[in-house]
């Protein structure tokens, strides 16, 4: 396969797994919004910090109120990785690799294209339709992994899309986990108040964890849901289920060998390692926060050791 | 509901695909019409609806050369077709292929003996002086000696009811694409229409292609490859799309690399080994180290691996001096000269500026013709007599005496009309034919076309980079 190419599905399937992250980190959001106290509105900004582009937001915003967070995560060109810079990416990156793909894979990236952009064009974020709308969104990129999964070969390139996927969701589950374990462990001390049991319900749903987390775990304790969203082997949205699922693909993307043939290869096996040997009250005595960015910076060193090793080979020949 | 009504169209003035003058309708529209006819105009309104969500879903779009808004379009479908009967297509196939065959031994002729050139038939200034004659390539002949083996050439038919050839587009003719997925969306609207009529069927163009492109090289399973000059191109979709359906890789310049005179692709487990490469990058920006030393678009080395005969390109470099409209006006002379044939297509009577009394005659007359830049194509650089100012109409007289052999001239020929879809009611529009030729180890042409039609009332222009739809074309098999 083309080093192009395989970058190119690699960036497809993160920027289709970003857009559905952010549509449903405001879904929930919003959800949540409506029944909060009044005094405790002030929500919409960890929404952005989450996302890592406070700075961004900042020097385009004066501050951080529901519509403006809204408009900026999910419409705002000048954001890189609002919706619709995700989805316009993902489109184009879909048009360039055309032959990778089956047609109704490209259809559906086409459909979710016109979907945002009619939403721009309709203003949803000014109407009381915008969940409708996320849902939508949420739904278009949930079939299309469906289509992905249903009609793609397990070939080089699917797994190249995997990889990218599985890479950008650990990422994705980390920051939620991070921003709102912060937010909540700090904002009360009354462990299991009515206040208290919503937020943690809107942290799992926040990576659709809800109704899995209930099944396991039953109670809800932020030891427990720390350890599902980091360490959970079966749930599909947790951290080291996410790094199962790349390693897996990244050890048939080298040739399948035991150990190691390249940089990426070794990084992220010990990344993986290192959550398959690691119970959760090791990681919380560490510092929950402390951990969890050290998995951040981990995995796009990862993602760097991807590009060198297979996208960027034009010096080697 | 209101029924769809015909007793107010207007075929007048112009030769009409579906009715005669004094509207009566043809026969090869015939059973197409009644169908038409039990249809209202909210059914056909909803059709044509649901074909262009169709368009936009297949990402059949193509992008526009300086136009920001919304760089992106789809050339409208327009879902009354074409259709052609047998007998007509029969003629319009033997006349493209005797001219297909003529113009390949030409091309050949030009890089290699030169006999058109010593028998005085052309004068040899004028092949010498097309910027499309490479002179790299004397000497050169390509596997089994084919030059043009895509050809997708433009078709009119004039009030008089004749087809006439007015381009043959032997460089890298577009829109095979839209006449495969005109045909699949089509299929949707009409199902029963297709049984019924018997229409021949368009779906094999991609496996001829491939078989034909197999065909060129003797390596037993070569890797072939689309060389496309990026997701920003015009033709994009098509170039992705023909790759696709072909199971060929489809490149970008920057994709390949030449070592030993060898062409492999970078992919990501190393490089392999490139056999035949169909290129939609014109012959100017394939090779910087030979051509345009600026483009980014090609691979350097490409030209010396090509002569080397260590890849194959398709269509053979320096093809395009037949598109030269100054060398059109010799191909009746051409086809008589390798063949011995008198020419089944005509030409459109063609005044070569260059020469003295046809110069003379074109600055006479400018107000009735039509004006075309000799090595422009895609509706650029061209004037309508009749619909041009005063003011228009001296800037390129100024232009012609400037450079005479830049410019050739047409009588203006009132191109067939068919019946569309407008925004209130259904009127003719005008239409040019563009069928598709593969040339292998025979020359096929694929029984169907790009029927482009001039959506504007009144309009000649039927490219789509100055608004011009499609239609689908549909050739009967009785």
């Amino acid at each position: 396969m083309l080093g192009r190419v395989a970058n190119t599905i690699y960036w497809m399937n993160r920027y289709i797994e970003r857009a559905e992250n952010y549509a449903r980190f405001m879904d929930v959001n919003y959800n949540l919004s409506l029944e909060l106290p009044r005094n405790k509105k002030e929500q919409w900004k960890p929404l952005v910090m989450i996302t890592g582009d406070w700075e961004k937001f900042a020097s385009l915003y004066d501050f951080a109120e529901k519509k403006k967070v809204i408009y900026f995560l999910a419409f705002d060109e000048r954001n890189p990785n609002s919706i619709l810079s995700c989805i316009t990416n993902a489109r184009e990156n879909a048009r360039a690799i055309r032959t990778e793909m089956t047609k109704e894979v490209c259809e559906q990236i086409n459909t979710l294209y016109y979907l945002v952009k009619n939403g721009v064009e309709n203003k949803h974020h000014k109407n009381k339709n915008l969940r409708g709308f996320l849902t939508e969104i949420k739904n278009g990129c949930q079939l299309l992994y469906g289509m992905y999964d249903a009609t793609i070969s397990r070939n080089e390139g699917w797994n190249f899309g995997k990889l990218g996927q599985t890479l950008e969701r650990a990422d994705k589950t980390s920051r939620v986990l991070d921003a709102k374990y912060h937010f909540l462990s700090g904002s009360t001390k009354q462990v299991g108040s009515s206040l208290d049991l919503i937020q943690w319900a809107a942290l799992l749903k926040s990576v659709s964890a809800y109704d899995m987390y209930r099944k396991k775990y039953g109670k809800l304790t932020s030891r427990c849901i720390a350890e599902f969203l980091i360490l959970d082997t079966e749930f599909p949205r947790s951290i080291l289920a996410c790094l199962l699922r790349a390693n897996r693909s990244l050890n048939i993307l080298s040739g399948g060998s035991e150990g190691f043939s390249n940089v990426a290869q070794k990084q992220l096996g010990v990344l993986k390692s290192q959550l398959e040997y690691v119970d959760i009250d090791e990681i919380i005595s560490a510092g929950l926060h402390d951990y969890l960015d050290d998995i951040q910076l981990k995995l796009n060193a990862v993602s760097s050791a991807i590009h060198e090793s297979f996208f960027a080979i034009k010096s080697n020949y | 509901m209101p029924k769809l009504d015909f007793s107010d169209y207007d075929s007048k003035g112009f030769y009409d695909e579906m009715f005669d003058e004094n509207n009566v309708v043809r026969p090869n529209y015939k059973r197409f019409l009644d169908r038409l006819q039990n249809m209202s105009r909210k059914k056909l309104t909803n059709l044509q609806h649901a074909t262009d969500r169709a368009q936009l879903s297949l990402g059949m779009t193509f992008n526009v050369y300086s136009d920001d808004q919304g760089v992106e379009r789809i050339m409208h479908l327009d879902i009354i077709p074409r259709i052609i009967d047998n007998k007509e297509w029969q003629h319009l196939e033997k006349g493209l292929q005797q001219r297909i065959k003529a113009l390949n031994l030409f091309i050949q002729d030009i890089y290699n003996d030169q006999k058109v050139l010593k028998d005085k038939l052309i004068p040899q200034e004028m092949i010498f002086s097309s910027i499309s004659y490479l002179k790299e390539l004397q000497g050169f002949k390509p596997p089994k000696n084919i030059w043009c083996h895509i050809t997708g050439s433009d078709l009119i038919k004039g009030g008089d009811g004749q087809y006439y050839v007015l381009e043959d587009n032997l460089r890298c003719p577009s829109g095979v694409s839209y006449m495969l997925e005109n045909r699949e969306i089509l299929k949707r609207t009409f199902p029963e229409l297709f049984e019924s009529l018997d229409v021949k069927p368009v779906y094999n163009y991609t496996h001829i292609l491939r078989d034909t492109l197999e065909s060129l090289t003797e390596v037993d399973q070569p890797t072939i490859a689309v060389l496309t000059p990026g997701i920003y191109n015009s033709a994009y979709f098509e170039h992705s799309y023909l790759a696709q359906q072909m199971g060929a890789e489809l490149v970008e310049g920057r994709d390949l690399v030449v070592k030993n005179d060898i062409v492999y692709m970078i992919t990501t487990n190393g490089i392999q080994r490139v056999d035949v490469i169909y290129r939609r990058v014109d012959d100017d920006f394939i090779d910087p180290e030979v051509f345009n030393k600026k483009s980014l678009l090609g691979t350097p080395g490409l030209f010396r691996a090509y002569l080397k005969g260590n890849v194959v390109l398709v269509n053979a470099p320096g093809t395009g001096v037949v598109d030269d409209k100054a060398v059109y006006a010799y191909i009746p002379r051409i086809i008589k000269y390798y063949l011995g044939e008198e020419m089944i297509l005509p030409n459109v009577k063609t005044y070569i500026c260059e020469e003295e009394d046809d110069r003379k005659y074109v600055m006479e007359n400018i107000h009735n013709l039509v004006i075309k830049q000799t090595d422009a194509s895609g509706g650029y650089g061209m004037l309508i007599g009749p619909k041009s100012t005063k003011a228009e109409q001296k800037e390129f007289i100024n232009k012609i005496k400037q450079n005479p052999r830049n410019y050739i001239a047409q009588p203006m020929i009132n191109l067939s009309r068919v019946p569309t879809i407008t925004d209130d009611t259904i009127e003719g529009r005008h239409v040019d034919l563009r069928p598709y030729a593969l040339y292998g180890n025979d020359i096929k042409i694929i029984p169907g076309a790009l029927t482009r039609v001039a959506l504007k009332k009144g309009s000649i222009v039927v490219n789509s980079s100055q608004g011009g739809g499609s239609k689908d074309t549909w050739v009967l098999n009785s």
